[in-house]
């Protein structure tokens, strides 16, 4: 199994390092940055961003190594996990335990890879002075050690708190310098961050109150056990919680103003990343401590608001006027083939299928977000009108939006591709081939908004535009950023065999 | 008509919810784990002796940690919603109240270290002495005694992220010698007594940021 | 019934009427106070729900005081918030969406 990985075999050097545990200083480390950039006051600390977020790809590289050099890695959702860490020493149910296995290690290795990119983009963003990049930096390391912090937590109540620090930086972000459009957007996603985490916060006492622990380690041997009626409630109400700020069909309406109204970094952060992180805490609940309480109605039910979502998310996104909209609209929509793979995980390859769609859409979508950014800076509107004729004159940025859209679409080789793909396997091995109709039918939904962008920018002339005066110019480096995330979520398609032997589900 | 329904529905669902909820508990039996014992047999060795305390600080101390994390978060998200700058100019109060004011602040802050002090023994600790701190601050802002504050220094800007950046350290060196806030039990009374004072001071100049930063004058 | 469980059914009923409100309420300061109107019910469920016999056990107790501490901290962003949007559209309600 170790062979293929050889790659990664110079980076595996944990047992040198023994302090070096990257699951506790990937919590450690963001929140170094983030507080030092505080200090360093308004507008600064780009440059520690960068130097952290980059050691943190390195550690997050590092701790896949080490679940991947550990051969006999159990399946993803088992209580021993192969990467351990007792806080304080005490172990759980006294103390928190951090833990990952291949999907917590995945889900890092995307975070960082996508933040050090957008790192790179919002330096260049944000110019001096700009009260939306003031405190933005600090900021974003809150964001990050959040969501790392979530994706190796292995207790409930400490998932709550994480759950709230990235809802709240979240909207820190999403008001930063904002005007009455941006500050309204940043209230309604506060409100209904606050609720899910409330009704998540409720289940977990509920939890507490039935057997006296939060640990999932303990819980999950006891839930299979026996699960008072309570329980059944308290596990509605997480899943609820989650869903409503993971924006599932139809509990979306908060995220087309949140991440349309934002500045273009903070859109492709909130994308890309944030909404994972609720999506990942489900599929963490629902293949673990929850397993034995969900009938197979609730993995049905599931799909179908999945598939609701792939429907209307991408109408909208056909309907839309402005281009920031259009993009957050085609969130929505990609977030509803993460639902399909509910009913299929009897399968191993569903899984997959879904980390690889967490990936695809992940990559894309900052790329796509960044591209719009160039966009909206070249033309000066959020419109998909004004980009006539665009092609002239930002080139890479279409050619990035291009790609992106190529993995949103699920062309080959794209790592879309092969995310669609192993759902529509995983689907029709099980004779559900209503999803498999789905999944595809969504495919050709996300070609018509991706092509309507595209179609504008090279076919409808631009000549109108060439009179408007001077093109303010626009700094490569946004366009580079831009163009590296997209091209990442394409040629991920040809090296996803490395991400799926991660994952190790069942192997 | 709509909003009549929408009320009819939200109540309707609520009632449901808590009529479930209240049958499920009321047929709650014992529950599988009891955690009052474990936590008081290493109590010895928390460095504290106050079971609340402990469990705060030591046993689930790296919550505590990401908690202070969220109030910092809160006030950067005060800061970056900003606004134009400009603070109010304070309205002075009667004579009669600024000097009540006067006398009462230093009051506070002896309330606030012995809150502070009684911690590791008696329900109290860093966040209640460092509320205190910060009510003083508003009270001494009230009587027009000091002014609303403007984007924060560096001098503050240290103040307000140093308990938590001292925390962090503390955490951080801990974990370079084993684990994440893993407290040698020799240790544990002083480095939790040095995080609860650096925490004191940040969380009163945090709290009282969240009053202070907003009364500036929004236009 | 035990005072404990007393609590715990008295937060669940508080819970519901904060969740109702932060929906129902469109005055923003109020909905505000709906939220921590909720989460106040689920740290008495939390708290109440634990209590079993005559001592009190210490780890529900920090965890309110940490949700305590995170509830504080969404309270005062809102309210900075809410603040700000009525100093820029002189209203305390959320304006509607145009939806695209």
């Amino acid at each position: 199994m170790t062979d293929a990985l050889d790659w990664l075999a110079p980076l595996v050097s944990l047992d040198r390092l023994a302090w070096l545990d990257p699951l506790a200083w990937l919590v450690v480390l963001p929140l170094g940055w983030a507080t030092l950039a505080f200090v360093l006051g308004s507008g600064r600390g780009a440059w520690a961003a960068l130097a952290g977020v980059s050691l943190q790809l390195w550690l997050a590289v590092e701790l896949a190594g080490t679940i991947l050099a550990d051969g006999a890695t159990p399946p993803v959702g088992a209580s021993e996990m192969a990467a351990h860490h007792a806080v304080g020493g005490w172990g759980a149910p006294l103390g928190i335990d951090l833990a990952a296995d291949g999907l917590s290690a995945a889900m890092l290795i995307l975070t960082q890879m996508v933040a050090l990119p957008l790192a790179v983009y919002a330096r260049a963003y944000f110019k001096a002075g700009d009260p939306a990049g003031a405190w933005f930096w600090p900021l974003m390391g809150f964001l990050i050690a959040g969501l790392n912090a979530l994706f190796v937590s292995a207790d409930l109540f400490n998932l709550y708190v994480t759950l709230e620090l990235v809802g709240l930086a979240s909207v820190g972000i999403v008001a930063a310098g904002g005007g009455a459009q941006q500050l309204a957007a940043a209230l309604r996603y506060l409100f209904v961050s606050l609720v899910g985490s409330g009704a998540y916060l409720l289940g977990v006492a509920l939890i507490y109150g039935a057997y006296g622990t939060v640990s999932i380690a303990t819980l999950t041997p006891l839930i299979a056990a026996e699960a008072p009626r309570l329980v059944w409630l308290a596990a509605g109400l997480m899943l609820v919680g989650l869903l409503l700020k993971t924006a599932l069909f139809p509990f979306h309406f908060w995220l087309p103003p949140a991440h349309g109204s934002a500045p273009a970094p903070v859109s492709a952060l909130l994308s890309a990343l944030v909404v994972k992180a609720s999506f990942y805490l489900i599929l963490r609940l629902w293949i673990g401590p929850l397993e034995p309480l969900l009938p197979a109605a609730a993995a049905w039910l599931a799909a179908l608001l999945g598939a609701l979502a792939i429907f209307w998310g991408s109408y909208r996104a056909i309907r839309a006027v402005k281009l920031k909209r259009l993009i957050a609209y085609s969130t929505v929509a990609q977030l509803g083939y993460l639902f399909l793979i509910f009913p299929l995980l009897a399968q191993p390859a569903a899984l997959q299928a879904g980390v690889m769609q967490v990936f695809a859409h992940g990559l894309a979508k900052a790329g796509m977000f960044a591209a719009a950014g160039v966009m909206i800076r070249a033309t000066g509107q959020d419109t998909v009108a004004g980009l006539a004729g665009a092609v002239d004159r930002l080139p890479v940025t279409l050619f990035a939006f291009g790609l992106a859209g190529m993995t949103l679409m699920g062309l080959p080789p794209s790592s879309g591709f092969l995310a669609k793909w192993q759902i529509i396997e995983a689907a029709l091995a099980q004779g559900y081939w209503i999803i498999a109709v789905v999944a595809l039918a969504g495919g050709l939904l996300a070609a018509l908004y991706v092509f309507r962008v595209l179609r504008q920018a090279f076919l409808v002339s631009g000549a109108d535009v060439a009179e408007r005066g001077p093109v303010p110019a626009v700094p490569r480096t946004l366009e580079w950023s831009a163009f590296v995330l997209a091209a990442a979520s394409v040629l991920l398609g040809l090296r996803g065999v490395e991400l799926m032997r991660l994952l190790g589900a069942g192997a | 008509m709509k909003a009549l329904a929408k009320t009819f529905v939200v109540v309707w669902l609520a009632l449901v919810f808590v009529a479930a909820a209240i049958g499920a508990m009321l047929e709650l039996g014992p529950a599988a784990l009891d955690l009052r014992a474990p936590v008081t047999d290493h109590l010895t060795d928390t460095g504290v002796s106050h079971p609340v305390t402990a469990v705060l600080l030591n046993y689930r101390g790296y919550d505590t940690l990401l908690e202070i994390a969220v109030l910092l978060l809160a006030l950067l998200g005060i800061l970056a919603a900003g606004g134009a700058a400009g603070s109010a100019a304070p309205k002075a109060a009667h004579p009669m109240l600024q000097a009540s004011a006067r006398l009462a602040a230093p009051l506070m802050i002896l309330v606030a270290v012995y809150l502070l002090w009684a911690g590791a023994f008696l329900p109290g600790g860093a966040f209640q002495a460092g509320a205190v701190l910060a009510a003083a601050a508003v009270l001494l802002h009230l009587v027009g005694l000091t002014r609303g504050w403007d984007s924060p220094r560096l001098r503050l800007r240290l103040g307000l992220a140093g308990g938590f950046a001292l925390f962090l350290a503390v955490a951080a060196a801990l974990l370079t010698q084993g684990a994440l806030l893993g407290f040698p039990p020799a240790w544990a009374g002083e480095l939790i007594m040095l995080i609860e004072a650096g925490l004191t001071v940040s969380l009163g100049l945090i709290l009282a940021g969240f009053f202070l930063f907003l009364s500036r004058d929004l236009r | 019934m035990t005072s404990g469980l007393l609590f715990a059914l008295v937060g669940v009923a508080l819970f519901a009427l904060g969740v109702a409100g932060v929906v129902l309420i469109a005055q923003l300061p109020r909905r505000i106070l709906a939220f921590n109107l909720m989460g106040s019910g689920a740290f008495l469920v939390l708290v109440g729900l634990a209590q079993r016999g005559d001592l009190p056990d210490p780890v529900p107790h920090a965890m309110v005081l940490t949700g305590i501490v995170v509830a504080v901290a969404a309270t005062a962003l809102a309210l900075a918030l809410v603040r700000r949007l009525h100093a820029l559209t002189g209203r305390l309600q959320l304006p509607e969406d145009d939806g695209d």
